[in-house]
């Protein structure tokens, strides 16, 4: 406890003569708190105003960053689709977890079922061939999904298999990443899930020569399904 | 004049690589295709300049009243569950760190890219107990199966052809050889899935520490980093004091500004809040969860209130990637942890001002790291401070006779104009000590040309005229 005492008694010492303000030369004007992250929309990149708009630049996004997005006209399509994917990759089993959406998606699928509801072993969840999740919402500025350790079955379900399958409802799509995180205040405060993670893409690394190389340690593939 | 060890070693890398052109090519080439991205991202920004100075206002808030913002962190963290230990130096946060692994009994260890583990040799101290420890980001997992250092504090193994790392797999790993970096990866990833199920233990970085709501959060492409935090029992996040941001929202605009200005995407592949251990009704995660809150030094540099912004750094990389002095130097010959300008910056600070006070000096001051960085620390006129606090801390004497002299010339225009005479005099004769030892001027003329005298001074010019 004496250490914390310390660093916290070096800081209040060091900060007692004031720097200079960014953007200013010379001494400081009254040292002045940020009240808040309010004008931070106005510098992030132009999102539309209409749900169209908002659509076509999350598919444009998710193109750019090699993800699938799939927009269905009606939910009895999702089943139909799902089972698609599964006989173009020969899914033999899928990992998912208890919500209004995989539910349903998941029975109709006809494979063995691996539920991280109640817990799991790693290695079980390493042997699916996908991994399919709701999500808290999707955010069309930058083609993210955003997903919490409780929306979308835990932590590892959206990293540890393959591929990962997001499920969302069109009302989850979001403008901008100032709206996902006054959502996420909204929903959660002050008991915040464990892990809040936007997820823009497939995993991917250009640490190699500095190529694209998409599944560097998380999923190859990042299909959105949106209903 | 006495020269540091550290700075005899910076000028023999240095003066090796800026010669060799096949790293020069290597180097220039992977920042070309980093320089386009990012262009293309920044423009996207609806006002970029305004985003950078609302970031660096924020930074100043969360540095100028770190004490707060730190204590609300750590109490934030702890009502959720997490252990949160202060550690003074780098060996006290050693020593944090193995005891938490000595007391869990581990056998294996995952990491994710964790630049103060760097700072205070982490692998090391681990290893030396026994312990087998892993890097799992794709460069820092190259760069350790080589025994080298990260070149690059982003991109660890950007000095590296896909034939050298093929060649390296094959050693290390048994790997049939290939020049597709696909295939490379794809033996990492197969090799590190195994450690990631087997570790007992996951250790990471944090990129940013929210004060508002206790949570580190982590930027990353890979995954690497979200897998080390969900399978491991344990997970420990090790953080220099100075990664706060006062707010959860302030993320929406510092994630995609890492994200543009570091490596040229809007957003990583994964951005990451993690707010404890795994909490009732959740599946999976750690058990427990500790961050480990990193001084080491970082208080002295808040106590110069001139330099103190460049504890705004957000560890983007983009002054390296635009820095001339890095791209032809490397990552390699400044022997520090941080390289490039902001490395120059602070490790002066970090590790004392007259080991490391050669960085200063080595450096163009063109400005062009002040001007794209996200958080505008203003960093050449910090290297240009610095090499003014290192003279002045010690000065040298023979530099202090040399300026007295040029001072007493310039303040005699007789003596001044006998100056100009006599140097255009033995401008003549200087071809003939040229490249010898007895060439007064040899450290310049070795690689460059001596500017000449003009036939004719302005003064005499004046005088002459009609």
């Amino acid at each position: 406890m004496n250490e914390r005492e310390n660093i916290l008694g070096r800081i209040r010492k060091a900060i007692r003569v004031p720097a200079p303000v960014p953007g200013t030369h010379g001494p400081s004007r009254p040292v002045s708190e940020r009240e808040s992250a309010a004008d931070i929309p106005e510098w992030l990149p132009r999102v539309g105003d209409t749900f169209g708009e908002r659509l076509a630049l999350f598919r444009a996004n998710a193109s750019d960053l090699k993800a699938d997005f799939v927009l269905l006209d009606s939910p009895e399509q999702l089943p139909v689709k799902l089972r698609e994917i599964a006989a173009a990759e020969g899914w033999k089993k899928v990992a998912t977890h208890s919500n209004a959406l995989t539910d349903g998606a998941c029975a109709a699928l006809g494979l063995p079922v691996l539920r991280t509801d109640a817990g799991f072993e790693p290695q079980d969840m390493e042997s699916c061939d996908a991994g399919i999740s709701a999500c808290d919402a999707l955010i069309a500025q930058t083609g993210s999904v955003l997903v919490t350790s409780q929306s979308a079955g835990g932590r590892a379900l959206s990293v540890l298999p393959p591929h990962h399958v997001v499920l969302a409802r069109r009302e989850q799509l979001l403008a901008d990443l100032p709206a996902a995180f006054a959502l996420l205040q909204a929903k959660y405060a002050p008991a915040y899930p464990s892990l809040i993670s936007f997820i823009t893409g497939p995993s991917r690394t250009g640490d190699i020569e500095r190529i694209l190389v998409l599944g560097a340690h998380g999923p190859k593939k990042l299909t959105i399904i949106c209903l | 004049m006495s020269i540091t060890r550290e700075a005899s070693e910076f000028k023999k890398a240095a003066a090796k690589l800026t010669k060799d052109l096949r790293h020069r090519s290597l180097i220039r080439n992977a920042l070309k295709k980093y320089e386009v991205a990012r262009n293309a991202k920044c423009s996207l920004f609806q006002d970029w300049q305004a985003a950078r100075q609302t970031a660096a206002e924020i930074k100043w808030d969360a540095i100028n009243h770190l004490d707060s913002h730190l204590a609300e962190f750590a109490r934030n963290l702890e009502a959720h569950g997490t252990h949160v230990h202060w550690a003074d130096t780098a060996a006290r946060a050693r020593e944090i760190i193995l005891k938490i692994v000595r007391e869990k009994k581990a056998r294996s260890i995952i990491k994710s890219k964790v630049m103060t583990g760097e700072e205070i040799h982490l692998n090391k101290a681990l290893e030396d107990e026994g312990f087998d420890v892993v890097e799992s980001d794709l460069g820092e997992y190259i760069v350790q199966l080589r025994h080298e250092a990260p070149y690059h504090f982003v991109f660890p193994a950007m000095h590296l052809t896909r034939g050298e790392i093929s060649d390296l797999f094959a050693r290390e790993l048994g790997t049939a050889p290939t020049d597709s970096p696909e295939e490379l990866t794809m033996i990492a990833r197969r090799v590190l899935r195994g450690k990631y199920i087997a570790a007992d233990i996951g250790i990471s970085g944090a990129n940013f520490g929210i004060a508002e709501t206790g949570m580190i959060s982590i930027t990353e492409n890979e995954g690497n980093a979200r897998l080390t935090c969900a399978l491991p029992k344990v997970h420990i996040a090790l953080m220099g004091i100075e990664k706060i941001l006062p707010r959860l929202a302030d993320l929406a605009l510092f994630l995609p500004m890492l994200g543009a200005a570091g490596a040229g995407q809007m957003l990583t592949a994964y951005n990451t809040m993690y707010g404890g251990p795994r909490q009732p009704g959740e599946p999976d995660g750690p058990e427990e969860f500790h961050v480990v809150l990193l001084d080491n030094n970082r208080t002295g540099l808040l106590a110069d209130p001139e330099q103190r912004d460049a504890l705004h750094c957000i560890r983007c990389g983009a002054c390296l990637n635009v820095c001339p002095i890095y791209k032809n130097i490397g990552g390699h010959s400044y022997g520090t942890t941080y390289q490039g300008p902001i490395g120059s910056v602070i490790t002066p600070h970090l590790r004392g001002l007259q080991q490391w006070k050669h960085l200063a000096f080595a450096s163009s001051l063109c400005g062009a790291c002040t001007q794209t960085c996200p958080v505008k620390i203003n960093l050449h006129h910090h290297l240009l401070q610095s090499r003014r606090n290192a003279i002045a801390q010690k000065p040298v004497w023979w530099e202090k006779i040399a300026f007295d002299c040029l001072s007493f010339l310039f303040n005699h225009a007789g003596l001044f104009s006998l100056g100009m005479k006599l140097g255009r005099i033995g401008q003549v004769f200087h071809p003939l000590i040229k490249n010898t030892r007895f060439d007064p001027a040899s450290a310049w003329t070795r690689s460059r040309e001596l500017p000449r005298v003009a036939p004719q001074t302005f003064r005499e010019w004046w005088q002459n005229r009609k």
